[in-house]
């Protein structure tokens, strides 16, 4: 006789009040497999956990970006954010689809020169920029950022020694109606730091002042500031085009567009809430076209976006290490992916589903990562399938800051591979060992034996 | 091991327990345990019964019926033998 | 006379101390002389009255939380409509709103019509941007910011005098009289129901209702202005009675004709001493006391359930004034077969 299909037994108390069952349908659908490449596959060949970037995914957000902002403004262009993702084979990508270089530090620079961009096709921001990483970029004509007046006199001075007239342009923090403002970086618009500093760039007549750049915060999830702040930088332009008879080449919108995660403390999901490509490029562009400047010189509009572009394209595969119960008796699943490879997890309630096919039954789970660390969770309180030790989890839409922002603590960092258009699988960052780590370490003679 | 006298199991695997007014749900092989420990089989031989009738390997169902069993504790609807 | 056979699935049957909509919707909706109708209860919890009561639903489904997200809302009723062939949805609760309004085309697709307001005019009327509404719409309301962090909150207790007005984002408000009460309703708020959390200048006055019924063209179609006469320590209406109050009325239609408000509405105001009317809150739907309305004399749901057919509305122009409401509870009686049944196949 046949067996039949196994279901790990569970009982539920029923919640009086609160909705648990809804019908026949599975809340959860497996995700068994990537671009075509079983997650089973993934993990056998690279590894429990392995992160895993999808090119196809990459390629249609990116697209699905460009058509929303390029159908409704013709001048546009796009700048991968270095720090946002920069794993080569990654930045290659954006690059290959024509996206400039965004990069915030003398580390990000070199890293676009190695992956063969030309210096006029990188942007350089950020409050930490060395001489010797201004002079590199005045002499590559990239487009440096000025953020403050320190800068702005370190550039005149390079200026002058170099005999070249640098490309600048100012970021600017500005109140758009959003909390909290970014004031820390840029000069303040509606102090006049921002005036002052474009004044003192024409006076000096060392500098080509080309751009203005704006950059109002993260994970904004309405458009209208956009809209705000495009028509401040808009206006900008009209003062300075009447004040100095100069035409400002580009604006700079920065990033800070949300992607699909939610966030920890929303009650709704932030693929329902999160603006689309087109309600953003609606609210910027509509700004630079209803502004006071004649059509045909109108700016050319920057976007330096990152999160949303890169996020939804990332994944990780992992594995169910434990199952317990708590003292209250609730669930607890304790699986290899850690807070020190997925940061996001401190702000996101991460889209988590089980690997393989699985019995219908749910519990409320806390879901923890394998660090000896109380802080350890990924997600505090989900309803969850019953996994079983050695199951596959896959964590989706992790593309964005995961792959900077991690850190190698008690375990290793993992292999992440990325599946290219055809399926195939590429390992694009390997895996660290012990070597990797203690490599870089020196043991004072006296410790040696 | 001894369920709660006067606790229903329905068919749709809903369970009522009348003392304390608690309801529960069960899937489908919770329900198989829970009725095969009504009908007084020893939990040695549940486990053997389930081995048989199921597709599963018996070192996996042994932490899940482990894991069940103290539920059904901790609900207080099993009580060791008196 | 040949009354129009119609099925109306109605949300909001949590008819308990704090009561949802639903049920009194449905009461007027059952009054109609034009429509016959067959009522489908959607529920989120498994002991929401209405569910039980067979003479107000005919049959009852539970749909997932709003949490859930939007698409396993379109599926759960989806699937619903395959069984019952739904023509009107009525929502009746402030969080499901927003998956509504983003579902309303994909619900017209298969044949489910809503009568909700545009996603433009649900945001604006938001506590959260009602000082910006105030202006915008030259209406009076109180002095309000909202916050998203335990320390702002600490910054505006030095602007706000105490005793201030802490709100949920969807649902809930607390008097708080001192810092430590605010930092407590902060926290209690925002982990239910998200961020941010409105912090209101308290108003002293008359608290006073309207319930209105816009066209979405600016037209008022039915208000009735009413004041709570017992308030409940949850704040919510126990006893009423319908007003005649010229200018709340006017107020009423200037928001209606400025807004161009299509669905339902509620007005909460304050009317000062110095008979100053402030707008407290809008809630974007028909509140819980809507039967009191049909009593005077303007069956809401009803002319609500035509608006979204698409069936011509003329505008009701009176009531009767000095109708009153008393709310009572009622225990009703079932099995727990009844119960079974919900709990495990979702249905009843």
């Amino acid at each position: 006789m046949e067996k039949l299909k196994y279901e790990r037994p569970i009982i539920n108390k029923i919640n009086l009040g609160i909705p648990n069952k809804f019908g026949t349908k599975p809340k959860f659908e497996p995700i068994t497999q990537i671009d075509g490449v079983p997650v089973q596959i993934l993990a056998e060949k690279f590894g429990s956990p392995v992160m895993v970037i999808s090119e196809k995914k990459i390629k249609e957000t990116y697209k699905e970006a460009k058509r929303a902002f390029t159908t409704r403004y013709p001048k546009v262009q796009f700048a991968w954010s270095y720090k946002t993702n920069y794993l080569d084979a990654v930045c290659r990508i954006f690059h290959k689809m024509g996206s400039w270089a965004e990069v915030v530090s003398g580390f990000e620079y070199d890293k676009a020169l190695s992956n063969g961009m030309p210096g006029n096709q990188i942007i350089f921001n950020g409050p930490d920029k060395s001489l010797k990483d201004l002079e590199k970029a005045v002499i590559n004509k990239s487009y440096i950022h000025i953020d403050h007046f320190d800068e702005l006199y370190d550039l005149i001075e390079i200026a002058e020694k170099l005999d070249e007239k640098p490309k600048v342009a100012i970021r600017i923090n500005m109140n758009t109606g959003i909390y909290p403002i970014w004031d820390k970086f840029g000069f303040n618009l509606e102090n006049g730091d921002a005036w002052n500093a474009i004044n003192k760039i024409m006076i000096s007549g060392k500098l080509d002042l080309v751009g203005l750049h704006t950059h109002i915060g993260t994970f904004i999830n309405t458009v209208e500031p956009y809209g705000v702040a495009t028509t401040k930088l808009m206006d900008l332009v009209i003062r300075i085009n009447e004040k100095f008879h100069t035409l400002i080449k580009y604006i700079d919108l920065g990033g800070g567009f949300a992607s699909t995660n939610t966030l920890r403390g929303s009650y709704l999901q932030g693929s329902d809430t999160c603006p689309s490509f087109d309600a953003y490029a609606e609210a910027i562009t509509n700004s630079i076209i209803n502004s006071g400047m004649d059509i045909e010189n109108l700016p050319m509009l920057i976007l330096e976006s990152g999160r949303a572009l890169i996020d939804e394209a990332g994944s990780i595969v992992g594995s169910v290490i434990a199952n317990k119960r708590l003292a209250d008796g609730r669930r607890s699943m304790i699986i290899d992916v850690g807070v020190n490879i997925l940061f996001t997890a401190f702000w996101y309630d991460h889209l988590i589903n089980p690997g393989q096919s699985f019995s219908y039954n749910s519990e409320e789970t806390t879901i923890y990562g394998p660090l000896c660390m109380n802080i350890d969770c990924i997600r505090p309180n989900m309803q969850f399938p019953v996994l079983k030790k050695g199951d596959l989890i896959v964590i989706s839409k992790i593309g964005a800051y995961n792959m900077t922002q991690w850190m190698q603590f008690i375990t290793m960092r993992p292999n992440v591979v990325l599946i290219d258009l055809q399926g195939q699988t590429h390992v694009i960052r390997q895996n660290e060992t012990l070597e990797t780590i203690t490599s870089l370490e020196l043991i004072p003679d006296y410790l040696k034996s | 091991m001894k369920i709660k006298s006067n606790l229903a199991i329905s068919e749709s695997g809903f369970v009522f327990d009348p003392e304390t007014g608690d309801s529960f749900t069960l899937n489908f092989t919770g329900k198989d345990i829970l009725n095969q420990i009504n009908q007084g089989i020893s939990l040695n031989d549940i486990q053997k019964n389930i081995l048989e009738k199921y597709d599963v390997e018996s070192d996996s169902l042994e932490m899940n019926f482990y894991d069940f069993i103290s539920m059904l504790k901790h609900f207080n609807i099993l009580h060791e033998n008196e | 006379m040949n009354r129009r056979k119609l099925t109306i699935a109605v949300t909001g049957l949590n008819n308990i101390d704090s009561p949802g909509p639903g049920v009194p919707v449905i009461r007027g909706l059952r009054e109609s002389d034009e429509f016959d109708l067959r009522i489908i209860g959607l529920a989120y919890e498994n002991l929401e009255p209405g569910i039980y009561l067979h003479d107000v639903v005919d049959k009852s489904y539970l749909l997932p939380l709003p949490s859930a997200g939007i698409e396993s809302l379109f599926e759960r009723i989806e699937y619903i409509n395959s069984i019952e062939n739904i023509d009107v949805i009525i929502p009746n609760f402030d969080a499901e709103l927003f998956p509504m309004i983003k579902l309303e085309p994909r619900l017209a697709e298969i044949g489910i019509k809503c009568f909700l307001p545009t996603l433009e005019q649900f945001e604006e009327r938001h506590k959260a941007n009602l000082p910006e509404y105030g202006k915008k719409y030259n209406v009076k309301v109180p002095e309000s910011t909202a916050i998203n962090s335990y320390s702002e909150l600490k910054k505006l207790s030095e602007e706000f005098e105490f005793p201030m007005l802490v709100k949920g984002k969807y649902y809930e408000a607390y008097t708080a009289y001192n810092e430590e009460q605010a930092g407590m309703y902060f926290n209690k708020l925002a982990n239910k129901w998200g961020l941010p959390v409105i912090i209101q200048e308290f108003v002293t006055g008359t608290e006073v209702n309207v319930i209105a019924l816009g066209d979405g063209k600016g037209n008022t179609i039915a208000a009735v202005p009413m004041r709570k006469q017992y308030i409940t320590d949850k704040g919510k209406a126990w006893g009423g009675i319908t007003l005649d109050d010229k200018k709340m009325l006017e107020l009423t239609e200037h928001i209606m004709k400025s807004t161009k408000w299509r669905g339902g509405m509620e007005l909460e105001i304050i009317k000062t001493k110095k008979n100053e009317y402030y707008i407290i809150e809008i809630n974007p739907r028909i509140p819980a006391w809507v039967y009191l309305a049909v009593g005077a004399g303007q069956n809401i749901p009803e002319a609500l359930v035509k608006l979204a057919l698409g069936i011509e509305t003329k505008p009701y122009e009176s009531y009767q004034v000095g109708k009153m409401f008393i709310r009572y509870s009622w225990d009703h009686i079932c099995d727990i077969q009844e119960f079974e049944k919900l709990t495990t196949f979702g249905e009843l």
